[in-house]
């Protein structure tokens, strides 16, 4: 394939993504006990972690019906001239577009310019929205496939792709043998050094791996809506998870540096099995 | 439930690899009452898998609030300064 044939096919994708006739989205279908609902709400529910994740920063969770029927509404009046409402319409999801991106091309400067790409997009093809998925699925969905299309045209030259790179098959992984990691000292919530582990670790996944779990797992998105942004099966994306659960708990498990605090200015290695 | 068969050893049949393989869905409370109940009995009984479980849930705790991926500084600022460029 030449670069204008290329060209074409990326921008083929990319109108694929926005056609409204790929997404099926009537309802929920994900086989998940309690439907639609992130893992904050699946915690506080089933395992009565702290409320740390019912303060989830994210949009896109699951959304009541009401704020559907306020975005169509919105959407109605900026087709119908009223432009400015756009504003409105994409500033609950600035941050969920932005971390899309990242968690394809793992760069913040690309992630930005492609949100920005991603949001004038939907911008421009707002009217071939046609509401049967949510606005944020459309949105996310969007972004993804412009920042897979980025990643593509960065990586021509080294004449790899995404599937190229990911050869694993989405088998099945066995953690490590690391010790056990019961609890998390709470002053390490809130530690630099904390935050800088687990990027490292989300930086370590290969990229379906990454996608599936900041979406899931760091946006809170539903398995149906990530399986509909990534345009995959569900049952993939449950695979994936399971996947990149383990081993970001792999990369984590050991510690930071390799111990763990147990209090202020007590430190003990983690011991191995 | 045959003679001699207590409620536990009839539901703790789940080796390791099952457990390993159901613990995201285990996590997210997404396993049928049979199956939880299930799991729950082999983690506890066995320290690696409660291992994993606990390590996995940690991760999962420490990322849903989203604050682990933070937007770069003026990012809304530009992306609207860009948006309002089209929308003029």
């Amino acid at each position: 394939m030449n670069l204008p044939e290329q060209k074409a096919h990326l921008d083929e994708q990319s109108l694929e993504a926005i056609n409204p006739d790929r997404c099926q989205l009537s309802s929920d279908s994900c086989n998940v006990t309690t439907p639609g609902l992130g893992l904050a709400e699946h915690f506080t529910s089933a395992d009565s972690l702290s409320s740390r994740q019912s303060q989830a920063k994210t949009s896109v969770a699951a959304q009541p019906q009401s704020v559907q029927e306020g975005e169509a509404l919105l959407i109605q009046r900026i087709c119908a001239g009223e432009k400015e409402l756009f504003y409105d319409l994409i500033r609950p999801y600035e941050r969920a577009v932005y971390v899309a991106a990242l968690s394809v091309l793992q760069n913040e400067s690309d992630a930005e310019e492609v949100a920005q790409e991603a949001v004038l997009k939907a911008f421009a093809n707002l009217s071939r929205f046609r509401g049967e998925a949510k606005f944020s699925t459309w949105l996310i969905q969007i972004t993804i496939n412009e920042a897979r299309m980025r990643y593509r045209k960065d990586r021509a030259h080294l004449y790899e792709s995404i599937d190229e790179k990911d050869t694993d098959p989405d088998g099945d992984y066995f953690p490590k043998d690391y010790a056990d990691w019961r609890e998390i000292p709470s002053e390490c919530l809130e530690r630099k050094e904390l935050r800088q582990a687990l990027l490292r670790g989300i930086a370590s996944l290969g990229t379906k791996y990454r996608e599936v779990f900041i979406l899931r797992d760091v946006q809170n998105m539903s398995i149906a809506d990530t399986a509909k942004s990534l345009n995959i099966s569900e049952a993939n994306v449950k695979t994936r998870l399971l996947r990149a659960r383990l081993m970001m708990r792999d990369v984590l498990a050991p510690g930071i540096d390799g111990v763990w605090s147990l209090g202020e200015n007590s430190w003990k290695k983690v011991r191995p099995w | 439930m045959e003679e001699g068969e207590t409620v536990v050893s009839r539901i703790a049949t789940i080796d390791c690899e099952h457990v390993i393989l159901a613990i995201s869905d285990y996590i997210e409370g997404a396993v049928d009452l049979c199956l939880h109940d299930r799991i729950k009995a082999h983690l506890a009984e066995c320290n690696h898998c409660l291992a994993i479980h606990d390590g996995t849930r940690n991760v999962l705790t420490l990322v849903a609030d989203g604050s682990v991926l933070e937007v770069p500084s003026g990012f809304g600022k530009r992306l609207y300064s860009r948006l309002h460029s089209v929308l003029k």
